[in-house]
């Protein structure tokens, strides 16, 4: 269409936030899956007035016990209790508080870690580039297994080794695909614009490229989120996590499996949340890079 | 020279040096072939040329931000080849310049308001956002954009605005010089001449001097007061728009000049092929 | 005087999300033979004609009204599989970016050759020796070569005569081009231009060359017609819109065109007024419009 100044609208100011969260709500998976992440962290911010019972509190006379609906329960315990006794679905809730700390904490560090080394591998090139890349190959050659074991081996069992570990082993996947990102951008004729008018390289690495490069890192992070907690749950799977008197879903998943034929519902309930909650996380990431996508490419 | 804003001698950009595995070493392409170009105060030189002819090269080398491999260019007196980027910053507020594409060219992620401002905050050209803001504002009315466009994100304005806003960030910190890029190439003729009555105005009131890329020559013959013609890396021709258009030298420039359609009948044309 | 090769009538297209018109009302006849410009800016609907009449417009664009006429036929009342069978071999498209028309992992002779075996039935050996002949005849240097090369040894000079012997591979009775030269150096434009014309004479074709550069329309086309937001303003032979053009947005546009023989053109954008006078008339076309529906 003809270009005609004057009588080119300009629309009447959107409230860009309030268009932004109704972007965001308009993706059925960013509402259910973030709903049921913030739904997650209320059971673990408010686990100890939830929770039915202590979830440490051993009663040999209850154990056994299968969750409501089957024969023999006790309406005390929801989802029956584990061969000491302990109920099932209070440390289900407690479990979340190890879930979440370590998705969170250990996607951001590792987000934080591998963005840096990205954003400088792809925009300073060469050298800074050779050194980065060379050092993502030969990581990510280790196997990641044996590395967490040897992180955990060294830092004593605990959710700050397992949080030191995931950090440690995947950090790789952030830097590459930000540097890949960050390469794209960076032949940008803004970019180009921003030289021109004098900002200096750090300055235009932080504030024009790196809010280019955030939809994508904010999709990976809550990829990352899932992944953190199936690698947790691994951990305590094999012991190398927490104590073994906290609740944890791969703890559970763990002693479970030992009385699978007894009390299967121990085995299956920390299971389900598990699955329910890399669902959620997974989808969100999805929802979220949908819906940060097409605000740019109107 | 001294009279001359800039002053361009023997430039040669060659690409691809070292980059071969195990260590063979690539001769490096030259894109330009030592390219002698001035532009005096206020003056409008073209530079004109078919793609792969340098002529975007020659405009980035112009502003330093493609270091010449030998030659050396002169921006007020003052050399600016192999001068580092800390040195070159205070020169950067003199020499700007305005994209083709304006949706490539500005940030996506920020609103024009910042887009216009830092430039200012950054160069001390305003001590406040307060001072900034109202210096962004006379510019804004400069180049005909609304105020409401202060608020918007580039890609909420439509092309037109965009490009307008692209000069704008250009002319904001009052350069001496400003290099066009092929800024109307694309754009429909109603644009094009918009942008064109544009520019000419800003020139006049800021007594610009500017480098006009374009491939289109009779958009440089309406707005460019010298022209250098580029092919392959090389000037083959250079003087006044009105000597160079009427009587071409070159066999290259004639046969260029005879390619573009006017939108006049004649028969002939199809059929003419020029030497060259 | 025979029967037009292309009749349109009354065309009319809208968006399928808002009702918006596209094309409004557009008439226009093409003669054989003739080379008949569509011309316009960006958005007046050109694009839009040349792919209702090829039958590949978009799924948001919907034609509302008005027929298209190929030799009498009406294409817009054909299914899908007829009105491949009837474009097919008689209308043929010569596309605005040489690049992204060929596919980049086959080889020049299988791109040529698949029209020709698909419509004329020929064999293998048939179709290879005939794609030589065009390519030839579009003045390829060297065509055993091409034919054996991958699009992106080309130049895009070179891509765009393939693409052209491809157009004409079929004897095709309508050629479209959309803007074949503008995304060309104007030294390849002038020669592609040429190109164009000669084989269009020399096998009679019609042609339907979009363009929004006047001057192309005046060194290729017979007649034209000139588009607004989708309405005809001007229409007739090219020496007449030229030398004496009746509407005042013909006349603007050409005061707007810069040229290098006249140094002082191209500097006056089109007037304002100019543009509302016509917005007043595209708008009292649409009240008649839906004052008739």
């Amino acid at each position: 269409m003809a270009e005609i100044v004057t009588t080119a609208v300009i629309e009447a100011p959107p409230r860009r936030f309030a268009k932004t969260l109704r972007a965001l709500l308009a993706q059925p998976k960013v509402v259910w899956g973030g709903g049921f992440i913030l739904f997650l962290i209320a059971l673990a911010l408010l686990a100890p007035f939830i929770a039915p019972h202590d979830p440490l509190a051993q009663d040999l006379m209850s154990g056994t016990l299968p969750p409501i609906g089957f024969a023999e329960h006790d309406v005390h315990f929801i989802l029956g209790t584990d061969d000491l006794g302990r109920d099932v679905l209070s440390r289900l809730i407690y479990g979340t508080r190890v879930a979440l700390t370590v998705a969170f904490v250990a996607a951001i560090l590792a987000a934080v870690f591998g963005t840096l080394l990205g954003l400088l591998a792809g925009y300073y090139g060469g050298v800074t580039d050779t050194i980065v890349s060379r050092l993502i190959e030969i990581w990510m050659a280790f196997p990641p297994v044996l590395l967490s074991i040897l992180v955990v081996a060294i830092m004593g069992s605990g959710v700050t080794s397992v949080i030191a570990a995931i950090a440690i082993i995947d950090w790789t996947r952030f830097a590459r695909v930000v540097r890949a990102e960050t390469m794209a951008q960076a032949q940008a004729d803004y970019v180009t614009a921003a030289r021109t008018l004098g900002f200096s390289r750090l300055a235009i690495l932080f504030r024009e490229i790196l809010p280019n490069v955030a939809p994508v890192l904010l999709a990976l992070l809550t990829l990352e989120m899932g992944i953190a907690v199936i690698v947790e749950a691994i951990l305590s799977f094999v012991g190398l996590s927490v104590s073994s008197d906290t609740p944890t879903w791969g703890g559970m998943i763990a002693q479970g499996r030992q009385i699978i034929y007894q009390a299967w519902w121990v085995f299956a309930a920390p299971l389900a949340a598990l699955f329910a909650t890399v669902l959620a996380f997974n989808q969100l990431g999805d929802g979220l890079r949908r819906a940060l996508d097409p605000v740019m490419q109107r | 020279m001294r009279n001359n804003l800039i002053d361009a001698r023997g430039v040669v950009v060659a690409y691809g040096a070292p980059r071969a595995a195990f260590g063979k070493r690539l001769p490096p392409k030259p894109v330009l072939h030592g390219v002698d170009l001035t532009i005096g105060r206020g003056e409008t030189v073209g530079i004109v040329g078919e793609s792969g002819s340098g002529k975007t090269t020659l405009g980035r080398a112009l502003l330093g931000l493609v270091q010449p491999t030998s030659g050396s260019i002169h921006f007020d007196g003052q050399e600016i080849t192999g001068l580092l980027e800390a040195a070159m910053r205070p020169l950067r507020r003199r020499m700007q310049m305005i994209f083709q594409d304006p949706m490539s060219s500005l940030n996506p992620r920020r609103a024009i308001r910042h887009i216009l401002i830092d430039p200012l905050l950054l160069h001390g050209l305003a001590r406040s956002r307060t001072e900034a803001e109202t210096r962004v504002r006379g510019v804004l009315d400069r180049v005909g954009l609304p105020l409401a466009a202060l608020d918007r994100y580039p890609h909420e304005l439509s092309g037109g605005q965009r490009q307008r806003v692209g000069i704008a960030r250009a002319v904001v910190l009052e350069p001496d010089f400003v290099l066009a890029d092929e800024i109307v190439s694309g754009l429909d003729v109603s644009t094009q001449a918009q942008v064109l009555q544009l520019l000419g105005q800003l020139k006049r009131e800021m007594n610009l001097s500017m480098a006009f890329i374009s491939h289109d020559l009779s958009v440089v013959r309406a707005v460019c007061d010298r022209v250098y013609v580029l092919s392959g890396g090389r000037v083959v021709e250079e003087g006044a728009c009105e000597r160079v258009f009427s009587a071409p030298q070159d066999p290259y420039t004639r046969t260029l000049i005879d390619a573009i359609p006017l939108p006049v009948i004649d028969p002939a044309w199809l059929e003419r092929r020029s030497q060259g | 005087m025979s029967a037009p090769l292309l009749s349109i009538s009354h065309l009319v297209a809208v968006s399928r999300r808002d009702g918006k018109p596209l094309l409004r009302d557009v008439s226009l006849d093409i003669a054989r033979g003739e080379v008949h410009g569509l011309v316009g800016e960006s958005g007046a609907g050109k694009s839009t004609i040349a792919k209702a009449i090829l039958g590949i417009l978009p799924h948001g664009i919907s034609i509302s009204g008005g027929s298209i006429a190929l030799e009498g036929e009406d294409l817009l009342t054909f299914d899908a599989a007829t009105l491949r069978a009837r474009l097919g071999p008689a209308v043929s498209l010569i596309p605005q970016d040489p690049l992204t028309a060929l596919n980049p992992g086959r080889r020049i002779e299988a791109q040529l050759t698949d029209g020709l075996r698909l419509w004329k039935g020929m064999t293998a050996k048939q179709a290879r020796e005939r794609a030589l002949q065009l390519l030839e005849e579009v003045q390829m240097r060297e065509p055993a070569r091409v034919m054996r090369a991958y699009p992106h040894e080309l130049s895009g000079g070179m891509r765009q005569r393939v693409l052209i012997a491809a157009a004409f591979a079929l004897e095709p009775k309508l050629v479209i081009a959309d803007e074949p030269t503008t995304a060309l150096d104007v030294t390849v434009q002038k020669q592609i231009l040429r190109l164009i014309r000669t084989m269009q004479e020399r096998h009679g074709t019609g042609v339907v060359f979009v363009t929004h550069d006047l001057g192309v329309v005046a060194q290729i086309c017979d007649r034209a017609t000139l588009l607004y937001m989708g309405k005809v303003m001007e229409q007739g032979s090219v020496r007449d819109l030229l030398d004496r053009p009746r509407h005042a947005y013909t006349k603007a546009l050409m005061e707007a065109c810069p040229r290098y023989d006249q140094p002082g053109r191209g500097l006056a954008p089109v007037p304002e007024a100019v543009f509302a006078a016509c917005r007043a008339e595209i708008a009292a076309f649409d009240r008649a419009e839906a004052g008739h529906a």
